[in-house]
Formats: structure tokens, C-alpha cells, sequence
């Protein structure tokens, strides 16, 4: 399955079972050493653009947008419980939710990773 | 989340700017200049180097002033509270300019050079700070150093950085300054900083400031740190900020700096805004200055409300964030005096959430200083 990105910095990878999404690499470098993540509980319904969680580095707080609409099946308690994991690992182990999509033209909006790659080096979506 | 764009601001560079570049130093605007935040091996990385060994941290931004004249001691104590006409030549003092309402202006170094003071003020400040001077010490003669850089070495290795370079420097003892010749340039070497740790300041021509640094980074003992690093070193250290911590609103005994106002000026006052600052000293100020160690691992940041177990607003963080050295969330912030004994429980209001924290000493680790 393709992955996608949000120009909030988010991941998202849609599979048989529903969907993984997370920060990207470039986001993670950005905020610098990860100290502290807040999630959601599964069950957490969302529209497109909703904070649904908060990440702080040493540097500064941030708060994660849902890249669309849906609801949490599951939280990743790994990156919770060792924040430094979304420095190591943020388009992998650190993935931040498993989410059940509720708005499939959502996925319309994101970009593919050539065009994200092209979005962080030029700040230019198309 | 969101990701700051570019910056677009012409910003002002300091002489060390290449040498930044080179090492790889992300770059930010801090008071219109383009200092490091970090450098590639990361905020924890630096802070930690430099309470184990030694980091070097440019601090060019800050102002660097000397004042001349008939006795500037005895004039610049119309407008602090500390007392200089006893401050011996090689000797530097930590003081605040005042307004008349009792509050803080800035917080700055006063140093004797034997012929006249020679301080160092905040960035931000510095052009007020210049104005200020000029129109309340008309009889003196304010000169700014503007083609001077101020290196900062900090950490218990300090001395061993140093001594190759500036063989007199380690026989200094905190708060003491000397001018020393580095690679053949006048400068002034001081031993004092703001990471807690023992450490030197050095106040270099611009012109040789990018050799000095570079010859600094030839021992293996130390490496660069940037404003992030000096950031969480500060603050684990209890060393305010001025524009955070510090402002026009907070006076010295709030802000717990009563021991700057030295016997001498408690007794005679004569500094813009004794009737308020004498009167806290007897009395107690309504708020102080206090750590606070939150309970849970979310950091309480600047501006975060602090209230009571049940509450009730009893004042606002000013600093905040994560200690490298403890692991741990810690913050600085302003209470009601009837919360500010070591122990009390208090809350913190992040994100709508009521935190539980726990008051502390101002200081979360210990000054390493050389007495």
C-alpha cells in the first residue's frame, strides 16, 4: 500500500485492516530530541484537522492534526513510554496511531512521497 | 504539527557566523541575530557535555560596554542596587538596572577594569540600556564595544581549555577578570557564566574571534553548544532570563536576587525604586520566584497558569521545559508568597489539565563555581 503525507508533517498508510500514521523523519528532525508524547485513547473520533495529540521537545510543544477523518482503533504505547523513539524511528516503530478511516476523500488531499519530498525542500505542494 | 518557515529577516551576524555554519548549526533568529539553536548532535548531547567537560557557546549578541569618567562606580549606583564603590579592580559583580517603580530594567555584569566598568548586557536591551545610561549618567562616557564577540567556556574543564591559551586565567578565582593576550590580541578573560558550571568568559576582538574559537575547538575536551543547551543549562541552574523571567514588572526580592542589594545600599537606598525594593526586603514580597518540579513527564512551559491544589490561580510559570541533568519536567515560575516554602503542592494548568507539582528551590542542581 502507498504511503501518504499531510502538510502538517504526518504519514498515514492505509491497509486491509485500516490505517497507520505517524510524524515523518523530517518532522522529527525539526522538533529535535522528543521528551514528552500525549495520544488519544482508542475510540477517539476525529475530523480532518482535529488535534489529536501533543508532542514536546526539548525545544518546544507541538500538536499533531488529524491528516483526515476517522477514529482510533489503537494507540502505539511505545513511543509513549519511551519518547525518544520518534527521533529513532518515526516512520517506523514510532508509528503514533492505528486509525479506521471514515473519510476516504481525505486520502485525495494528501501527497504522494515525491511530491512531500518536493513540499519540504520548496515549501511548494505542486 | 507545524514547522516553522524560513526565515526571511535580514538578520545580524555575529563574527563566529561561518564557524557555526561549518559545524553544522541550526541556525535561528534570537533577537535579530542568526545564532545556533543546536548543532547536529543535539540539545541533551551539548547540555550534557557541558556539565560533564566543557562546551563553548558564541554569545557575540550580548552588549558590551565600558564606562569612563570621574569615579563611574559612584554614578552607575544611582541606577543599580548593588554596591560598586567597593568593588575592587579585577573584581565582577552580578547586578540589575532598576526603574523607579522598583522593577528590572535588565540584568547585567559590572566589572572594575582598574580604569573604568566594563559591562555586559543583554541583547535584547542593550540599545535601552544604552539610552538609559546615557541620559541618567550625563557626566559619564558610554562606549560600545560593537566590534567585540564574547565567547562563553563552560564546565568543569574549563581551566584545562584555557591554560594553554591564557596560562593566568586559571588562577582566577569566580567573579574575577583579568586582561590576558590571545593569539597576540588584547582581551578580557572573566571567570563567571550562566550554566551553573565553573567557567570563563571572553571578551574578544571581533577580527580574531573566529581564530580564537577554532583554536578554542582544537582540544578535544570541548566542543560547541548552542542557545538551546544554554537554554536548559540556565534553567536547571536557576539563572533567570530577562524578558521571561525578569521584566519591568519583577523586583530583585521577588525575582529572589536580595543578596545583589549589598548592606551598605540597604541602609542608604538611593537606586530608582528603593522605596519599593527596601520595603519587600522588611516586609516580604507578595510573590517569589520559585522551581517547581512537576509530577507527571509533561513539561510546564512559559506563561502556564499555577494554581493551587484546588485551583485557584496563584500565579504563571516564566521558564520551563526539560532537564537534561534530572530526566525530569522542571519550571520556574512566579507564586504567592503563602506557596512559595519548599514542599508546597501546587498545580499546573497545561492544556486543560490540572497538574499536580511540587514547589522546590530556585536551583535544581548545584553551582559548581571556583571560590
Amino acid at each position: 500500500m502507498p504511503t501518504y503525507f499531510s502538510d502538517a508533517h504526518e504519514w498515514i498508510t492505509p491497509k486491509d485492516d485500516g490505517a497507520l500514521m505517524g510524524i515523518t523523519a523530517y518532522a522529527a528532525e525539526a522538533l529535535g530530541e522528543v521528551v514528552y508524547l500525549e495520544l488519544k485513547e482508542a475510540g477517539f473520533r476525529f475530523n480532518k484537522g482535529d488535534v489529536i495529540g501533543i508532542i514536546e521537545s526539548v525545544k518546544v510543544a507541538s500538536e499533531i492534526y488529524a491528516p483526515l477523518g476517522g477514529e482510533i482503533v489503537q494507540a502505539n504505547s511505545a513511543p509513549v513510554e519511551n519518547p525518544g523513539l520518534l527521533n529513532e524511528s518515526p516512520e517506523g516503530d514510532a508509528w503514533l496511531y492505528k486509525i479506521k478511516i471514515t473519510d476516504e476523500t481525505g486520502l485525495s488531499g494528501l501527497m504522494n512521497p515525491e511530491t512531500y519530498q518536493t513540499f519540504i525542500a520548496t515549501g511548494d505542494r505542486t | 504539527m507545524t514547522v516553522a518557515a524560513h526565515a526571511a529577516k535580514e538578520l545580524r551576524r555575529t563574527p563566529l557566523f561561518d564557524v557555526h555554519i561549518q559545524r553544522g548549526g541550526k541556525m535561528v533568529d534570537f533577537a535579530g541575530w542568526s545564532l545556533a539553536v543546536e548543532y547536529p548532535t543535539g540539545i541533551v548531547a551539548e547540555h550534557k557535555q557541558c556539565r560533564a567537560t566543557a562546551a563553548v557557546f558564541d554569545v557575540s549578541h550580548m552588549g558590551q560596554l565600558l564606562l569612563k569618567g570621574d569615579n563611574p562606580a559612584r554614578a552607575l549606583e544611582a541606577l543599580v542596587p548593588s554596591a560598586l564603590e567597593g568593588l575592587k579592580p579585577g573584581k565582577a559583580r552580578y547586578s540589575v538596572l532598576t526603574n523607579d517603580a522598583g522593577g528590572i530594567l535588565d540584568d547585567l555584569i559590572i566589572s572594575n577594569t582598574g580604569d573604568e566598568l566594563f559591562l555586559v548586557v543583554n541583547a535584547a536591551t542593550r540599545e535601552r540600556d544604552i539610552r538609559h545610561l546615557a541620559s541618567r549618567l550625563p557626566s559619564l562616557d558610554i562606549v560600545e564595544l560593537a566590534d567585540r564577540a564574547l565567547l562563553a567556556i563552560q564546565g568543569p574543564a574549563s581551566p584545562q581549555v584555557v591554560a594553554e591559551m591564557m596560562p593566568g586565567a586559571p588562577a582566577l578565582n569566580f567573579m574575577e577578570t583579568m586582561a590576558v593576550e590571545v593569539l597576540g590580541v588584547k582581551c578580557r578573560v572573566s571567570r563567571l557564566g550562566y550554566t551553573g558550571e565553573d567557567g570563563f568568559e571572553l571578551s574578544v576582538p571581533a577580527t580574531h574571534a573566529a581564530d580564537i574559537g577554532l583554536a578554542l575547538l582544537d582540544n578535544e575536551l570541548i566542543r560547541p553548544a548552542g542557545l538551546g543547551a544554554r537554554d536548559t543549562l540556565r534553567l536547571e541552574a536557576g539563572l533567570c532570563l530577562y524578558g521571561q523571567d525578569l521584566d519591568e514588572s519583577t523586583s530583585p526580592v521577588e525575582a529572589q536576587l536580595s543578596w545583589v542589594i549589598q548592606k551598605r545600599r540597604r541602609e542608604e537606598g538611593g537606586f530608582p525604586g528603593a522605596r519599593r525594593i527596601l520595603g519587600e526586603l522588611s516586609e516580604g514580597p507578595k510573590r517569589k520566584l520559585v522551581g517547581l518540579r512537576p509530577q507527571g513527564r509533561a513539561p510546564a512551559r512559559h506563561g502556564v497558569e499555577i494554581t493551587s491544589p484546588t485551583g485557584e490561580a496563584i500565579g504563571a510559570v516564566t521558564s520551563g521545559g526539560f532537564s537534561p541533568t534530572l530526566g525530569a519536567p522542571i519550571s520556574i515560575g512566579y507564586v504567592s508568597s503563602a506557596y512559595a516554602e519548599p514542599g508546597s503542592e501546587v498545580g499546573l494548568r497545561v492544556r486543560h489539565q490540572l497538574l499536580p507539582a511540587i514547589v522546590t528551590e530556585l536551583r535544581f542542581v548545584p553551582h559548581r563555581y571556583k571560590r
